[in-house]
């Protein structure tokens, strides 16, 4: 027992509470940066940055990370040949909604994009298309009078050259902030497509996630052919929305880029990597068709 | 009574169940109509209703998304909520009055397009997609006519013509006021607040050359008699079915493609 009371001779230097425990003013955050981890949204994994690869595909479950338009863009094509269009229009607040403009400008800051869809001309393969990527980033990737605008100018300058179109689809639906405006954007881009479409001209819908509301009812399921990719959220009426009418709980793949395939509303599921060469595969199947003779008239 | 009613108040008065219903103009306007049914591909959709039938002498075909005045009418017609094939049933008949030369007249009144796991499963934004892009090129006058309720992508799919009015008290918007209020600010109680926000009624839309004319439901204060607003309703059909068939086709569907291009 001699070993505890030697012990309660000790003494002990105490910290009155009210004192403030301060770090040192030279203390310094340890510099982790936020990027280099990411969890998986479906298979919660904790994933370094650099196993995503340039595609974002998980390692583990292969899910498709959301694509910024830009990173998307690099995957598809030389993008020291890809010429952007109409990055200057100008946002316009038809409703005057509160605050909409200082929205809009903060997002394109944080993104470093003009609007949730950057369009303009480049190569797949060997051949010129133009191409149009939305980033859902954008205030849910939501389509406007610009969106709508650029959207409807690809479409009239491609029947004008004569050239394809492919869009690739990331959308929460209509811009809110624009309201009827926003709706009107739908049949705009309707009117330019058809006239590409009766022009003979190829158009090539991807769905990516999550492509949905006005979006879907109106380009989104207006390809010729219409791919989509894995596990893509792919609908009209959002989850919660058909939940609260049904009331009840709906199953996961339900609105799936695979349910909507078994449904006979896609043409087909392509994994990632394989979109690009597939893409130029399709533009290749899509050029005019010249005979042997033909080609050998047209080289002489 | 015009100028004091509140946005939300023409919301109240655009549903409200006793309001004369698309059924109702098609049975006073039209004659001889007859019904034509289902889209051919799996259906006979009750909230979309069309056939044929004369106006004024004249063969024309008309269709119209119907809501129910009470709840065993709403459950035939779906709250007025069409599925995917109401549109491409709308669509059938339009394709058959591109063939036949007839004018295509449309009624609207649908707080949407359906919400549901069926409609999905049946591909209800293809529908409406569609619709959009088949209307753009229709070789045949449209004029569409909202006299309640136009919610969204489900009434643009009947929205797509070379003119489009509005009675007074109707509306037509991206979403329902509830809808927006809880998608911007998480609250759809602040339906009243969104309504005002929105401008959707025919006044407001009208300014915006949204629609091109609003057909008065009262004048000096005073609400006009069904028959008042069915004559103009006439009067106007008449005018600009003429001027329509007049144009050339090539020149009809110009003219549509600008109506739509400045948006």
């Amino acid at each position: 027992m001699g070993f505890f009371k030697k012990r309660k001779k000790r003494q002990y230097i105490t910290i009155t509470p009210k004192k403030e425990r301060s770090l040192p003013p030279t203390y310094v955050q340890p510099n982790v940066p936020d990027d280099m981890w990411q969890k998986c949204p479906k298979c919660q994994k904790i994933i370094y940055q650099k196993d995503l690869g340039q595609e974002k595909i998980c390692p583990s479950c292969h899910y498709c990370f959301r694509l910024t338009a830009m990173e998307r863009l690099a995957l598809l094509v030389d993008l020291d040949k890809f010429t952007h269009w109409d990055e200057d229009l100008a946002i316009q607040n038809p409703l005057d909604f509160p605050q909409y403009e200082e929205k809009v400008r903060q997002t394109q800051e944080k993104t470093g994009l003009h609007e949730a869809v950057v369009t303009g001309q480049g190569y797949l393969g060997e051949y010129p298309v133009v191409i149009g990527v939305m980033d859902s980033r954008f205030i849910m990737g939501s389509m406007g009078r610009v969106v709508g605008e650029k959207i409807t100018r690809a479409f009239e300058r491609a029947t004008e050259a004569g050239l394809p179109v492919v869009l690739f689809t990331a959308s929460g639906g209509a811009r809110m902030q624009e309201g009827i405006f926003s709706l009107m954007q739908m049949a705009k881009i309707s009117f330019a497509l058809q006239r590409h479409h009766e022009a003979g001209l190829l158009y090539i819908s991807v769905l990516t996630d999550p492509t949905t509301g006005g979006v879907t009812a109106s380009f989104g399921m207006d390809g010729d052919i219409i791919l989509a990719e894995p596990e893509a959220m792919i609908g009209f009426a959002g989850r919660r929305v058909i939940e609260q009418t049904i009331k009840q709980k709906l199953p996961d793949e339900f609105q799936r880029a695979e349910f909507l395939l078994e449904k006979g509303f896609v043409d087909k599921v392509v994994p990632r990597r394989e979109l690009p060469l597939l893409l130029a595969k399709l533009i290749a199947l899509h050029q005019p068709y010249l005979s042997k003779e033909k080609k050998e008239e047209t080289n002489d | 009574m015009t100028e004091t009613l509140s946005a939300q108040e023409i919301v109240a008065l655009a549903r409200h169940p006793q309001r004369v219903t698309p059924l109702e103009y098609l049975e006073t306007l039209f004659d001889e109509f007859i019904e034509c049914h289902g889209d051919r591909y799996y259906g006979d959709d009750q909230a979309v209703v069309g056939g044929i039938g004369f106006f004024q002498g004249q063969p024309v075909t008309v269709i119209a998304i119907q809501k129910g005045r009470n709840l065993e009418e709403n459950i035939t017609r779906n709250f007025g909520c069409p599925h995917p094939e109401g549109y491409r049933k709308a669509l059938r008949l339009m394709k058959q009055a591109e063939k036949f030369h007839r004018p295509v007249i449309l009624f609207v009144n649908t707080p949407g397009a359906f919400c549901g796991i069926e409609a999905e499963e049946r591909g209800e934004g293809e529908a409406i997609a569609r619709n959009l892009r088949e209307m753009s090129q229709l070789k045949t006058p449209i004029i569409s006519i909202f006299t309640g309720e136009g919610g969204s992508g489900g009434a643009l799919a009947l929205g797509v013509a070379d003119r489009v009015w509005m009675l007074e008290y109707s509306i037509y918007s991206i979403l329902s006021p509830e809808g927006f209020a809880s998608i911007l600010w998480k609250d759809s109680t602040r339906a009243g607040e969104a309504a005002e926000v929105m401008k959707l009624t025919a006044k407001e839309l009208a300014k915006f050359q949204i629609v091109e004319e609003v057909i008065p439901e009262s004048k000096n204060g005073r609400r006009l008699s069904q028959l008042a607003i069915n004559h103009q309703l006439t009067r106007l059909l008449k005018k600009h079915l003429k001027e329509l068939q007049e144009l050339d086709t090539q020149d009809l569907l110009k003219q549509r493609y600008e109506r739509f291009r400045k948006f």
